[in-house]
């Protein structure tokens, strides 16, 4: 079959005169509903889709994002695995000070200074904050994620989650829940308590439990919990209970005595998974950074005040913009002047696919999206015009069991204007608050547009 | 009631430009608005409505600008939203469905060939969408950097597909019209075209002839060029050449690059299907369209002119003797002899082959990139030519052509006509096209006559005519 053998069927992308002609002799087309590029992107977009490296950079980018078999190997404290010396915290987000640091941000940090008994009272802790005593570095500068203000110190017990394909490895926190908790910017003593508990009993047992119970495939669990009706970021409630049905068991058998008490919590928290599924998606995306010439995204994060992009073909560069406040669902009397901006490294599950991406495989909670399925579905859809490629074991039953839109494409981006949706919580603005609402956020433009300008700087040029 | 202005900025909304032309002339056409501009919010556009006299906010080229003056521009403005939403409509959304925003997305579905006719600096992307895909693709977008189109036709050389364009305006395809095309009867004779008003006045003298078309493949009118050497020409012609349905190669080019001439002679050598050549310069198109009938060992016809010369019909014009319509009787009207010749294009090989066979006067290519920014093709629009006309004085002659088939002005003579009868010159029409274009070659070309024009389907005649007028 070559393009003589007979009347061609046509994709048309520009002046409807000319598809309209086609239509009157007949002709099959497919229009491209068309639109310039974002304003200012066009010699960049030119360059970089010019670099002779790009479709294949980007293929095995993504290749290697999809192929990551990532599976629960261990539960660990952190001083064990992220090398954090004394009084360094890690924390969501691209690098930040204290100074800009957000309410929740430092709300979390000063909870993390009392949990690990670098100072005696909230103003201790402030004082030593402010005066720089404090190392601060992102979690995704030591392989790791946290959810919300993402603030990891050295005695918090990490899930730690393997790359079976390609080994790498990733770290995430464990969930403490909704509501008050340090993730969200609180603080106060029950909030403290709990996280006391957790480092007491929720840690050691989970971490017996999994040396018991042996490497969890975390891979398997998402593709089942997508097909329960989880997008993985702001729905996680089927794969919570796949998991707690995996290791209840072996939860049982490392302690008898303090089983029931971590079961009613690990049960009694829909979040249980995300963060376990957040390493899971980490592991993915790093396994697709540094592909020279890819622009492929393998980083989106918040730190409550700038949300950053990295791409494969970057390295370890942020390229942010201002942090959006979403726009979402209020806890009881809260509202939209109480939100912080976005914040949280919850969005590496977007980058790999899932959250926002596969809203269309979580009708139930489309309230987040406007109130309709077909919201959803109409999100999930319009990924699929920035993303390179379907994921092929994350699949969406109601797209007829399509793979999610998966590995968000730069130059894709600047040609349709179209940003990643992202599904968030909403943390208060004042530290200490806590959560008051969950919603979707539009991350910032010039981000984007800038990682894309940058990566024509480092684009070869085919023809000289 | 005293005109007011009105100013919208519809940020994110865009339309393409000949849709937006067609909006805004519709829109000049409803009672009470005297002005109405609704256009992409490009350098080009705001500055034309500034010019207007309208205050403009800030706005991008990615924002729809809507500037109306008049009396009830309330009222208007709705009916916008209702031919805006109409365009919308058009492209085909259904509810839930996502539109392929890209070419690469909408390539998810079958598909045998990309059109691309974005705006020009942005053509490369979707155009590298079709040949990553492995689609053939035509690029009728012009203002391309001919460093794009090496790039685009050395990849398609290594995927196996083919790349018409940048600035290819016609092109068909087993009988399919892409671009601005005539409807041709099916037969022998495959064109390769680095010209598309030159392929079209071929395909369409050969039809008139009863000589029918296989394909018509364009190239790009850079293909020739040392920097891209080529490249689409040497592979269409292979195409061709494995084609069962073609008996008989045309090769419409301007002279190629020397270099480049030898790949190409070195290739139709070895090719089992007979090439002829109509190189700008060296034979005019009439010519090469005779030339065809004969490597085909078919009579070569007299070509139609209108009005029609009284008396029999003989076989003489071929040879560059002085054929034509009998004078139109108007003389008298038309003053003084001894103007100036006026060359009024929309085809740019047509106007290079007019110019070199008059050899004086003031010729312009009004379908060159210069007059085509931020508007339509003279093919589509004919604004320009028609002010052109009006600026004629008696005495001149004025040779212009017009160019029918699929995606120009569904009814050129419409408006031409009018002008034609108030133009105190003598008019010289080439009319390109053939009985089954949807505007009718023998229609167009009687309401052209009517109005007072002398029209030739071939163009190489028509200039002849038009030089030897006294």
């Amino acid at each position: 079959m070559t393009l003589l053998s007979g009347p061609p069927r046509v994709i048309t992308a520009g002046a409807g005169l000319l598809r309209e002609s086609l239509a009157a002799q007949a002709v099959a087309t497919t229009p491209v509903d068309w639109r310039p590029p974002l304003p200012g992107t066009g010699r960049a977009l030119a360059r970089v889709l010019a670099d002779p490296r790009l479709p294949a950079a980007n293929a095995r980018a993504v290749a290697r994002l999809t192929s990551a078999r990532p599976v629960l190997a261990a539960v660990r404290r952190a001083s064990e695995v992220l090398d954090l010396g004394r009084m360094t915290f890690l924390h969501a987000g691209p690098p930040i000070t204290w100074e800009r640091a957000s309410g929740p941000l430092r709300g979390a940090l000063i909870g993390a200074m009392l949990l690990e008994g670098y100072a005696h009272d909230e103003r201790e802790a402030e004082d030593r904050l402010a005066a720089g005593e404090v190392r601060l570095e992102p979690c995704h500068h030591r392989g790791a994620v946290g959810p919300m203000a993402g603030v990891i110190g050295p005695s918090m017990w990490m899930f730690e989650v393997r790359d079976a394909e390609h080994g790498g490895v990733a770290y995430c926190s464990l969930n403490e829940g909704l509501g008050k908790v340090l993730r969200y910017g609180a603080y106060g003593p029950e909030v403290l308590e709990r996280l006391a508990w957790m480092d007491r009993v929720l840690g050691p047992v989970l971490s017996a439990a999994v040396e018991l119970a042996g490497p969890v495939d975390l891979r398997g669990m998402i593709a089942q919990a997508l097909q329960m009706g989880d997008e993985l970021h702001n729905r996680n409630r089927a794969a919570t209970s796949l998991l707690l049905r995996e290791l209840a068991p072996a939860v049982v058998d490392a302690s008898p005595r303090d089983a029931a008490e971590v079961l009613r919590f690990v049960g009694g928290n829909d979040h249980f998974f995300l963060n376990a599924g957040m390493a899971a998606c980490k592991v993915a995306t790093d396994a697709a950074r540094g592909v020279p010439g890819s622009s492929m995204v393998v980083a989106m994060a918040r730190n409550g005040t700038d949300f950053g992009v990295q791409v494969s073909g970057l390295g370890d560069r942020w390229f942010t913009g201002p942090a959006g406040v979403p726009d979402g669902l209020y806890l009881g009397a809260y509202g939209p002047a109480d939100a912080n901006p976005d914040i949280g490294d919850s969005t590496i599950t977007e980058t790999s696919g899932l959250g926002g991406f596969a809203m269309a495989a979580a009708p139930a909670i489309v309230r987040f999206v406007g109130g309709e399925v077909a919201d959803a579905v109409a999100a999930t859809r319009a990924m699929y015009e920035i993303t390179l490629s379907e994921h092929p074991a994350y699949q969406i039953p109601g797209l007829g069991f399509r793979g999610t839109p998966v590995g968000i494409d730069l130059t894709l981006v600047a040609r349709t204007g179209l940003l990643p949706v992202v599904n968030t919580g909403i943390a208060g603005r004042v530290a200490g608050t806590g959560q008051v609402g969950a919603g979707l956020v539009e991350p910032p433009l010039e981000a984007f547009t800038a990682a894309l300008l940058a990566l024509a700087e480092s684009a070869n040029d085919p023809l000289y | 009631m005293t005109p007011t202005d009105m100013v919208l900025v519809r940020p994110g909304v865009y339309h393409d430009s000949v849709a937006l032309m067609r909006v805004s002339r519709s829109m000049r056409e409803l009672p009470g608005v005297e002005v109405a501009v609704v256009a992409m919010a490009t350098e080009l556009n705001l500055a034309l409505a500034r010019d207007l006299g309208f205050r403009l906010p800030a706005a991008g080229p990615g924002d729809l600008l809507v500037a109306l003056r008049g009396g009830d521009l309330e009222g208007a403005a709705a009916e916008l939203d209702r031919r805006l939403a109409l365009l919308s409509g058009a492209r085909g959304r259904e509810a839930g469905e996502q539109s392929p925003l890209t070419t690469r997305s909408a390539a998810r579905r079958p598909a045998d060939l990309v059109l691309v006719s974005v705006p020009g600096e942005h053509a490369f992307a979707e155009a590298l969408d079709a040949v990553l895909a492995g689609l053939d693709v035509m690029v009728f977008s012009d203002g391309v950097p001919v460093g794009q189109e090496v790039l685009l036709k050395r990849l398609a050389e290594q995927r196996g597909v083919l790349v018409m364009g940048p600035d290819c305006g016609t092109a068909v395809i087993a009988g399919v019209g892409l671009g601005f095309a005539n409807v041709l009867r099916p037969g022998p004779v495959g064109v390769v075209a680095a010209s598309g008003t030159g392929a079209q006045q071929v395909t369409s003298l050969l039809d008139l002839a009863g000589i029918g078309t296989s394909h018509v493949l364009g190239v790009g009118g850079r293909d020739l060029s040392a920097e891209v050497g080529g490249l689409s020409t040497l592979r269409a012609l292979r195409m061709l050449d494995d084609d069962p349905a073609t008996e008989l190669i045309v090769l419409v080019s301007k002279p190629p690059d020397p270099a480049v001439a030898g790949a190409v002679r070195e290739v139709v050598a070895g090719l089992s299907t007979p090439v002829v050549t109509a190189f700008a310069g060296e034979r005019d198109l009439t010519a090469a369209a005779e030339e065809a009938l004969r490597a085909l060992g078919r009579p070569v016809p007299a070509w139609p002119c209108w009005p029609a010369r009284p008396g029999p019909e003989h076989p003489d014009g071929p040879q560059g003797r002085p054929v034509g319509p009998p004078r139109a009787g108007r003389e008298e009207s038309r003053g003084r002899r001894g103007g100036r010749l006026l060359g009024v294009y929309s085809g740019g090989t047509l106007c290079a082959e007019a110019r070199l066979i008059v050899g004086r006067g003031e010729f312009t290519d009004y379908g060159d990139d210069a007059y085509t920014r931020g508007r339509a093709h003279p093919m589509i629009d004919p604004t320009l030519r028609l002010e052109a006309l009006s600026r004629a004085e008696p005495g001149d002659v004025v040779l212009l052509d017009v160019v029918l088939g699929h995606g120009a002005d569904p009814d050129p003579a419409a408006a031409l006509a009018p002008a034609l009868a108030g133009c105190p010159a003598t008019v010289v029409v080439a009319l390109v096209g053939t009985e089954d274009d949807p505007q009718g070659l023998h229609r167009q070309a009687q309401a052209l006559a009517r109005a007072g024009a002398a029209v030739f389907a071939s163009n190489a005649q028509a200039a002849r005519y038009a030089k030897d007028l006294p």
